[in-house]
């Protein structure tokens, strides 16, 4: 109503498809805080929009692909890493990101973000966790904190939660991150930060699952979380990432913790190749078009 | 004379209320009135403290509000001066 009446535009607009909004998420799922942060970051930047792309997984958050007007990728289970890594080797000018959730980027794919993150392969990893497999149906992740309630774990957790951002410092990654869905500003700049950057970079978001996580723990609606966010949460930059463990009810470590230059996977693999690199073209369709010109 | 103001797509609002608790000056308010989903969009009660922040539209998950700064009256009236 307003909107029309007062001839303003909001740019967060631009880079979402018009006809799939609303959204599907909760009300007061944080996952479409994340994307404000990202969209601001992307526009901020002024990155090349025709050459990012964005890959998802299966997930509340792998809906970010669908909503975002970008060349987007919609992948299997935990696949989300394997594939944008192909999109990256086969087209070494895409800037490629991974956004997904932590039941898909740490449980089902858990392997190959160790992976990815030990190759250094140059795409930005966005993971926002939840807590919980959310758009399954609430079963435990395996960033779900010990003796918190489940579908699957109706008498609490048996186990303790993983430290992504201590798993993919020790496999190697080049940035590692993390903050909360209340920290909008912050994430802004973090994520832009991490978009100029080259190699594995791991940005991790806590944001609120109200229909599942909280509810199945009586913490409240996603007010009570955000609100919760805003009292527990300690900046703490440059951290070790083995002193960021997230336990249930302490302090929530946020802050950027790494930060480090590393040879990535494409610059290694030319080096060790050297001359025999040059023997691919690195644009074959720019030649063939040539070709075709000298021809005609 | 406000520095800003919001513009709230009312039929996009879940209702969750980010936007209201975190306003730096707490312009804006849940209204009582419904939308086509049955939630209670904001609306702003203290309109002339808005200072076009736009963090209620960074935090909005449903991309249904955003602030924006009016242009700067001041600025434009000097330029004119000189």
């Amino acid at each position: 109503m307003s909107t029309t009446e007062l001839h303003v535009h909001n740019p967060v607009e631009d880079l979402l498809r018009q006809d799939r909004v609303p959204t599907i998420w909760c009300p007061g799922c944080g996952i479409g805080t994340t994307v404000n942060s990202f969209a601001h970051a992307l526009l901020g930047q002024q990155i090349n929009l025709q050459k990012t792309a964005i890959v998802s997984g299966i997930g509340c958050s792998g809906r970010v692909s669908g909503y975002m007007n970008l060349d987007s990728f919609h992948t299997t289970h935990g696949r989300a890493i394997p594939f944008a890594t192909g999109l990256k080797l086969a087209n070494p000018e895409l800037t490629v990101i991974v956004y997904s959730g932590d039941g898909d980027l740490t449980s089902i794919g858990g392997n190959h973000l160790i992976h990815a993150a030990r190759r250094n392969m140059d795409i930005m990893v966005v993971c926002v966790n939840n807590m919980i497999y959310a758009m399954t149906g609430g079963q435990a992740a395996a960033t779900t904190p010990g003796a918190s309630n489940s579908t699957t774990t109706p008498y609490g957790a048996f186990e303790p939660e993983l430290n992504m951002a201590q798993l993919v410092d020790a496999a190697g990654a080049c940035f590692v991150a993390r903050w909360t869905a209340f920290h909008v500003m912050q994430l802004e700049r973090t994520m832009a930060k991490a978009l100029k950057k080259k190699g594995f970079r791991f940005i991790e978001i806590l944001s609120p699952c109200p229909t599942y996580y909280q509810r199945k723990n009586n913490m409240g609606d996603a007010l009570a979380a955000m609100v919760d966010y805003k009292k527990r949460s300690k900046i703490k930059n440059g951290c070790p990432t083995w002193e960021t463990a997230l336990e249930p009810g302490g302090e929530i470590v946020v802050g950027e913790f790494v930060d480090r230059e590393r040879e990535d996977y494409l610059t290694r693999m030319r080096r060790q190749l050297g001359s025999h690199y040059s023997e691919f073209p690195p644009q074959p369709e720019e030649q063939e078009s040539e070709g075709c010109e000298k021809e005609c | 004379m406000p520095k800003g103001s919001v513009a709230i797509t009312t039929e996009r609002c879940k209702g969750c209320g980010f936007c209201v608790e975190f306003c730096p000056t707490h312009v804006l308010e849940l209204s009582n009135a419904f939308n086509a989903k049955g939630y209670h969009p904001p609306h702003m009660l203290n309109a002339e403290k808005c200072s076009g922040c736009n963090l209620c539209g960074m935090y909005c998950p449903d991309f249904a509000i955003f602030g924006y700064k009016y242009p700067d009256q001041k600025a434009q009236k000097g330029e004119q001066g000189q």
